[in-house]
């Protein structure tokens, strides 16, 4: 008795990490969602409708694709490439917004908001709301509208309405906040998508369910392909969403390296990064126990990245976790480096990823050439880099306006 | 008997909040004492916090304001220091749970204890989580205030087990800060609450007039009012006091009214 309570208790915990740490004007409908998804993660036609969507309409399963010249010119380990880029609006946050603007749909809900930071959260919940007829507001903070105005002008093109968040830092971790407040006043007819592993139970898990899709598929493929486990998958983390996905599946096979990389900004020895995991202490925030950037009174820091989609002072709490066990290494990769390896990319093999994915890319960069030519990487391209395009033209001092 | 719930007895209960260093780190001292002496029952001091996601704006810019002067936990603690040497009123701390977790709970109650701190409002620890907190204030004896919204339901129970200080009944969802109105049904909330538990039940989240104190007394035990007060420490800056007593004084009236203590 005592036991069962415990688990209870435990339910969305990753060792410490997790939990439900957000306000009672919250609980009735995070228990509401807690119920709804337990129910129908395992209805057959709730998996089949999913699979019908993530097949018809998003492009499952994503190639995964065996970059040929970049492992030559490397010099070491075979590289592939896990192709969400190509996914139905161009990153891997669509498999998430299907399944729970389905999942709402199962709920009777009428309207869907969410937070956005570089835009692709906020233009897959706007594309499924319409595909699904449901009204969308999103939350972006006013910082991340003017870095990625193209990807504001496309929400309001599928007939989103944009809130630029004002408050705080202007950038994701304040478009959290606000799509928050937003909820904790309209709970009835609206469902919050949250875009990343993040947030209180059970988002951290769902999502993690809903994105492990691409970990499940890279194992089938690879196999396949080369009757083989990969030696190493490398993603880019923010929340996780895209990395834990990629992990997922993989995380029993011990032998296979999870990496995630982080976002160093000017590098994790100045103010200007986003390195959670290199950086970060225990704290609750955002509805979840994990690790945040934040000082010794329990503030959370401005944090800072190139990419507006790595641009989060936390991480989902079971990354939290694989790092406290060590399953999984985290490492930070400077702007400087990401940008360049989002043109040694575009130029090694005509693939144009987002300036986030190419965290991943900057780290395969240094890690192939230490592995022999039959050891595997896999690495996550969570998104296209068409809406980075202008803003790495600037960095470059190019006078290209979008 | 607490020293909370006896704030409540024989009368409607009314209870102020202001942010701790707005204005500033002595005004916000002396503010407190304004309002003791100006009739309330017990008082509020919140703890900014950089992410507030359960307020509304006055009281998100009064911790901008706070920050600017270097407002931090420990400064709040060296705060209250100062006010236990001025009034007895009973003090409550509205802290959002990092800065208790960064802070270290066993430590952070322990200051509570030693400056009579009289319970605790953690805006983001649902039931779910309280069981970390909650060994540390019973130690320190200081109440964990619970709170209650609309949508509780068939939470209520739960939540209120064991409250020994007030219950925090969230008037409307959403974030603090004044409404003109409040669509929820608070007599049933109230009486839903009443069922599980004999605390007292104050209703907060957008309490500002008179006239709605005075609704809200026929059923509940007291009143909240944070952003109301807030907003007036905002406009008139170091020079707060008069208009503070003012308000507080009618707020005390209206809640002196017999109709409001028929029941």
């Amino acid at each position: 008795m005592q036991n069962d309570l415990k688990k209870e208790q435990k339910a969305g915990r990753f060792g410490e990490f997790g939990g439900q740490y957000i306000p009672e004007t919250l609980m009735h409908e995070i228990d509401r969602l807690v119920k709804a998804y337990n129910y129908y993660k395992n209805d057959p036609t709730f998996k089949k409708e999913l699979t019908d969507l993530l097949h018809k309409y998003a492009n499952r399963p994503s190639l995964l694709y065996h970059a040929q010249r970049m492992s030559k010119d490397l010099g070491g380990a075979q590289i592939y490439f896990k192709r969400e880029d190509l996914n139905h609006t161009g990153s891997h946050k669509i498999n998430n917004v299907l399944g729970q603007i389905l999942l709402a749909k199962k709920m009777k809900k009428t309207r869907v908001i969410a937070e956005t930071g570089a835009g692709q959260h906020g233009v897959a919940t706007a594309t499924v709301a319409a595909l699904m007829g449901m009204k969308c507001e999103i939350f972006m903070g006013e910082v991340d509208t003017k870095r990625q105005s193209l990807n504001v002008y496309r929400m309001r093109l599928l007939g989103a309405k944009v809130h630029s968040v004002t408050t705080g830092t202007g950038t994701l971790k304040d478009a959290v906040n606000a799509a928050m407040q937003e909820w904790a006043s309209r709970t009835e007819d609206t469902h919050y998508v949250i875009g990343s592993v993040m947030g209180p139970h059970p988002f951290p898990t769902m999502v993690r369910d809903f994105q492990a899709c691409i970990s499940a598929e890279i194992k089938k493929q690879l196999i396949n392909e080369t009757g083989k486990l990969p030696d190493a998958i490398v993603a880019c983390v923010g929340g996780g969403s895209n990395a834990i996905g990629a992990f997922y599946h993989f995380i029993k096979d011990k032998d296979v390296r999870l990496i995630g990389c982080e976002a160093a900004g000017k590098g994790v020895d100045t103010e200007k990064h986003a390195a959670t995991l290199e950086r970060g202490t225990t704290g609750i925030f955002h509805g979840m126990k994990s690790i945040f950037l934040q000082n010794d009174d329990g503030q959370i820091d401005e944090v800072y990245s190139i990419s507006a989609g790595l641009d989060y002072p936390g991480i989902g709490p079971e990354h939290a976790e694989l790092a406290a066990q060590n399953r999984a290494e985290y490492v930070g990769i400077t702007d400087d480096e990401a940008v360049e390896a989002f043109e040694y990319l575009a130029r090694e093999e005509g693939i144009i990823a987002a300036i986030e994915s190419c965290h991943a890319v900057a780290y395969v960069k240094k890690l192939a050439p230490q592995m022999s030519t039959d050891q595997i990487i896999v690495c996550n391209l969570s998104g296209r880099g068409d809406k980075d395009v202008a803003a790495i033209a600037r960095y470059r001092g190019e006078k290209i306006y979008d | 008997m607490t020293n909370i719930s006896n704030a409540f007895k024989n009368k409607k209960a009314f209870i102020g909040f202001v942010v701790a260093c707005d204005p500033n780190f002595e005004k916000s001292i002396d503010y407190v004492k304004t309002l003791a002496d100006a009739g309330t029952d017990v008082i509020e001091i919140g703890v900014p916090f950089s992410d507030p996601i359960a307020d509304g704006p006055v009281i998100q810019e009064a911790g901008l304001r706070a920050f600017k002067n270097g407002v931090s936990t420990k400064r709040v603690f060296e705060m209250v220091a100062k006010i236990r040497e001025k009034t007895t009123v009973p003090l409550v701390l509205l802290v959002y749970l990092n800065n208790i977790f960064k802070y270290g709970y066993d430590k952070f109650f322990s200051a509570c204890q030693q400056l009579n701190i009289n319970g605790v409002i953690i805006p983001d620890l649902p039931v779910e989580e309280r069981s970390e907190v909650a060994v540390f204030a019973k130690k320190a004896d200081c109440s964990l205030i619970p709170l209650v919204a609309p949508t509780s339901g068939n939470r209520i129970k739960k939540i209120v087990a064991g409250t020994d200080g007030f219950v925090y009944a969230v008037s409307s969802l959403g974030v603090t800060g004044a409404r003109d109105r409040i669509t929820t049904d608070l007599d049933t909330m109230v009486s839903n609450i009443k069922r599980f538990t004999d605390a007292p039940i104050a209703v907060g989240f957008g309490i500002h007039s008179p006239e709605q104190a005075v609704e809200i007394a026929k059923t509940a035990d007291g009143v909240i009012v944070g952003s109301a007060i807030v907003k007036i420490i905002a406009q008139e800056g170091t020079h707060a006091e008069e208009k503070l007593i003012d308000y507080v004084s009618n707020m005390k009236k209206a809640l002196k009214q017999p109709e409001t203590n028929r029941i």
